[in-house]
């Protein structure tokens, strides 16, 4: 199973790191070793966003985020994963689970139903 | 596996009782099977569908419904467990190969066909540290991924076998409202691929306030209709019990012990002589088990010690009140006012300040009470509740406001769900001379 993992900043958290966060690093070549991660990357800040709409056939585009997102995306990976509990296991281990919030999606499989 | 091995077994089951004794007994046994087998058998089938619930269920159901149309005519199959589960596997199977987008799951269960045919039970084998099976089921369903009502609705409906109706019930929803709640959770179930696997020991304290819901709600089942489910609310207590002496430090799972034995305590008294519903006020209190009332007493003491109060420690301490109080009007009113105040801070809800103002009645008079009875009826949120008119008509009764009271009784009595509850509110509330 394919989840999307989100990974985002919290607010409300203080600046300094959680003593005891694991290394990204490490995390990184661990997935990366076991197949866990197919795809993933730090994203640049929501001022570098460029945000796309069609309406009536036009494109319009706005200079920033989807104000909705505003500026809690900093990254995303991809993980392939037997279930569940195994994807929780994976993003507990990331630095940001620590230091902000991580949401995992499951991707949609053909098939499913809304 | 198929039916010519089913009915092999049913031969070689095949004793010389008489017919009628024979399909008797079948319909017995079947019933008993269901009490305790149900869970297990459901449990079995999630993992054999790769995390299909509603499928579990449907196979379930099917196989016991088999057993009802086969076993009274052809005898009880030597392991009518093995047999129960075998006709449910079969029907899974049946129903994954017409379904296409099953077809990739059934390529993944013939891996799975390793366990050995004639096994006397569904493999069930773990080595957790959860000392009942059921237990470990319940905690099994439990998942944190899914919100707690999730969890619980799930568990009662899949493993307990609760009908959606009944669990409705418990929650105060429509039967419309659970069925689209169980739906929803079933899909974040298969969609987002929640396991079904039995949690280590460290995972336990966060799936706790699931299981402690699923079994309070499971003994209340069983308290409010102990003419057919009464087995629900042994089973409850027993399972509490084991909860209690596994998580010794977890003062939650002490408070739901001792709010179970609390309850239970007055359980004699609840029904009289011709069936008909006591309310506390009018309860025969010698009938009350003292034992009971003192275990359940010591129990949340020690819990309360460690100085972490929850809702269930608190909604003991309230069924401790009543429990050691000589009669309804002595009972310390004041006393179950803060301690309802303080479940309120807890657990926040309109069923609470329905019952606070039930008790305020009681310490202070109808007239403190009526108002905040008004604010939670015209809120809408106990709309469909029938105590919540109940109420109000008994404190408009006590404030002599005839004409009001009797229109909630109606709305009671439109809403009761039961005969029994009908009639108590008919005696209770029309033919009762204004007091207070």
């Amino acid at each position: 199973m394919k989840y999307l993992m989100l990974v985002c900043v919290d607010p409300d958290l203080p600046d300094e790191e959680a003593p005891g966060s694991p290394d990204i690093e490490e995390w990184v070549r661990d997935t990366d070793a076991k197949g866990i991660r197919l795809i993933g990357n730090r994203t640049r800040p929501g001022s570098d966003a460029t945000t796309v709409r069609v309406r009536n056939g036009e494109v319009l585009l706005t200079d920033g985020p989807y104000a909705e997102t505003k500026d809690l995306i900093a990254g995303f990976d991809v993980l392939e994963c037997a279930d569940l509990d195994e994807a929780v296991e994976v993003a507990a281990r990331h630095t940001m689970a620590w230091n902000g919030v991580i949401e995992l999606r499951p991707f949609w499989v053909d098939g499913d139903d809304d | 596996m198929g039916d010519e091995a089913m009915s092999d077994e049913v031969t070689r089951g095949e004793t010389a009782r008489s017919k009628t004794a024979h399909s008797e007994t079948a319909r017995e046994l079947i019933a008993e099977i269901y009490a305790d087998g149900w869970s297990r058998i459901v449990a079995t089938m999630i993992r054999f569908t790769g995390g299909n619930w509603d499928l579990a269920e449907e196979c379930a159901q099917d196989a016991f419904t088999q057993a009802l149309r086969r076993w009274p005519a052809e005898g009880v199959p030597r392991q009518p467990l093995a047999w129960l589960t075998t006709a449910a596997r079969n029907r899974a199977i049946d129903h994954m190969r017409r379904t296409s987008t099953e077809a990739a799951k059934l390529r993944q269960l013939a891996a799975m066909e390793t366990d050995p045919p004639n096994s006397p039970s569904p493999s069930y084998t773990s080595d957790s540290e959860i000392p009942d099976e059921r237990l470990e089921l319940m905690f099994t369903c439990c998942h944190p991924a899914l919100n707690l009502d999730a969890q619980v609705a799930l568990t009662l409906r899949a493993l307990a076998g609760l009908s959606t109706a009944d669990i409705a019930r418990a929650f105060l929803v429509t039967e419309r409202t659970m069925g689209q709640r169980l739906f929803r959770a079933k899909q974040k179930v298969a969609h987002a691929v929640i396991p079904f696997r039995v949690p280590p020991a460290h995972l336990l304290p966060d799936r706790l306030p699931g299981v402690l819901h699923v079994l309070y709600l499971l003994y209340n089942e069983g308290y409010s209709d102990q003419q057919h489910k009464a087995r629900l609310g042994v089973e409850a207590i027993r399972l509490a019990r084991v909860l209690a002496a596994l998580m010794p430090d977890e003062p939650e799972a002490q408070g739901l012990l001792a709010l179970m034995l609390l309850q239970d305590a007055r359980r004699p008294s609840r029904i009289d002589a011709d069936g008909e519903l006591v309310t506390l006020e009018e309860q025969d209190r010698s009938l009350w088990d003292s034992a009971r009332i003192d275990e359940g007493t010591a129990v949340l003491e020690r819990a309360l010690r460690r100085g972490r109060a929850g809702a269930f420690q608190i909604q003991a301490a309230i069924a401790a009140c009543h429990a050691t109080a000589p009669s309804f009007t002595t009972t310390d009113w004041a006393q179950i006012v803060g301690l309802y105040d303080e479940l309120e801070k807890v657990t926040p809800s309109a069923l609470v300040e329905l019952n606070r103002a039930v008790a305020l009645s009681m310490a202070q008079g109808a007239e403190t009470a009526l108002p905040i009875v008004e604010e939670i009826t015209a809120s809408g949120r106990l709309d469909g509740y029938y105590l919540l008119h109940a109420t109000r008509a008994d404190l408009l009764r006590k404030l002599g406001r005839d004409a009001e009271a009797a229109e909630s009784l109606q709305a009671a009595l439109e809403l009761a769900p039961t005969e029994a509850e009908q009639r108590l509110l008919t005696t209770r509330l029309s033919h009762r001379p204004p007091s207070g």
